[in-house]
């Protein structure tokens, strides 16, 4: 099978995460385990993010969750190429959903960063842009050049969802951020910012 | 739970889970499809209040109900037994968390089987569950599912865990393969 990328990917992840991020404003935030929350770590730590340590495959998921309970607020999933084909179902729960509010982006280096740089399925040329487009997301692409990254930055906070966005990144690897880690701290973290009361917050998600 | 008490037919008892759910300020409903909770799914996809979610694997849903909690929102998780081990691994992210947790298991593989292959997964619910950190409540008289649900949905919402109801095939009625 050929393994070769239609182009060789020159994109940095930390410099991609930090540009994509720049544009936040209040958007919230889910990172899914391993190299994307040590970017978004280094990008700047802040009670609006929620970082997924463990539960590979679940990012996307959690993001679905959050964007139908904070239609108001745009929801940002931030997570790597293994994580996702973990999860590949979402892709079809999501469409079907067809939250505005959410945008998933695949920060997607085609290797499995953590155990030993092993090739993941997108390195073969398995297409996640192409599998959330048949799903029916509302956008779906993938960037390969700053240009492209450009034009992502400027649509990733405003353009109706459910966004889909495969970031080609090098394999370069770079120092490791760690931002907490303590799972209930997070989630206290985050609702405290988000709701005002860590505990109870108000019911939100109505959908009338 | 007032209203779940109202509906006195034990044969309403998927009603008597609606009204309970209701109650408890649920809106978002993530399914796999069960025949046990076939009229349950019914009327949540009718109630314009709720987000009915159908998933295409258990553990998606795990997921999306700890979004729900992160953004303020409570839900609920409708599955069969087999769906069970589906959510082992991203039950840790409930347990590492202590993100509330609510589901509604309706059982196979026990009271009255006839496929052989419901058994194994049927028969470790419990067992599975209990080991990921999942308080089980299980129900066998129908008469009984309505508290049942109510007493899990306090325990998960105000205390803060992960707690599952399962429902007997004796209540649900054994599939018919004639």
């Amino acid at each position: 099978m050929n393994t070769s990328s239609p182009t060789a990917a020159k994109l940095d992840r930390r410099e991609a995460v930090a540009q994509l991020l720049a544009g936040r404003g209040d958007a919230l935030l889910i990172t899914g385990l391993g190299s994307t929350t040590w970017d978004a770590a280094a990008a700047g730590d802040q009670a609006e993010n929620f970082y997924v340590w463990g539960g590979m495959g679940g990012a996307a998921m959690i993001g679905l969750g959050l964007a139908l309970a904070q239609p108001g607020r745009r929801v940002l999933v931030i997570t790597g190429d293994g994580e996702m084909l973990m999860g590949l179902g979402a892709f079809a729960t999501i469409a079907v959903q067809r939250p505005k509010n959410l945008a998933v982006v695949v920060i997607d280096n085609e290797v499995y960063g953590e155990t030993g740089m092993q090739y993941t399925h997108t390195r073969f040329g398995v297409d996640l842009a192409g599998v959330a487009a048949a799903a029916g997301f509302e956008s779906a692409r993938t960037v390969y050049t700053q240009s492209d990254l450009d034009i992502l930055s400027m649509a990733l906070f405003d353009a109706p969802g459910p966004l889909f966005a495969d970031v080609k990144v090098s394999t370069e690897r770079h120092e490791t951020v760690l931002p907490p880690r303590d799972g209930t701290y997070l989630k206290h973290r985050f609702r405290a910012a988000l709701l005002g009361d860590a505990e109870n917050g108000a019911l939100a998600g109505r959908k009338s | 739970m007032a209203k779940g008490a109202a509906r006195g037919e034990t044969s309403q008892w998927p009603e008597a889970i609606f009204d309970v759910l209701c109650g408890a300020g649920v809106t978002q409903v993530a399914y796999v499809p069960d025949a046990g909770h076939a009229r349950l799914i019914d009327l949540c996809h009718a109630d314009s209040t709720m987000h009915s979610v159908v998933l295409t694997t258990e553990e998606e849903g795990v997921a999306l109900l700890a979004g729900a909690w992160l953004g303020g929102a409570r839900g609920v998780l409708l599955m069969q037994s087999s769906g069970v081990g589906n959510c082992i691994n991203m039950l840790s992210v409930v347990a590492e968390c202590r993100f509330p947790l609510l589901a509604i298991v309706t059982m196979r593989g026990e009271w009255g089987e006839f496929n052989p292959w419901q058994v194994p997964m049927g028969q470790g619910v419990a067992q599975a569950l209990g080991n990921a950190g999942v308080i089980v409540h299980h129900v066998d008289d129908a008469g009984d599912v309505a508290a049942t649900v109510a007493a899990a949905s306090e325990l998960a919402f105000n205390a803060f865990r992960a707690v599952a109801v399962s429902i007997s095939q004796r209540i649900i009625g054994t599939k018919v393969w004639r």
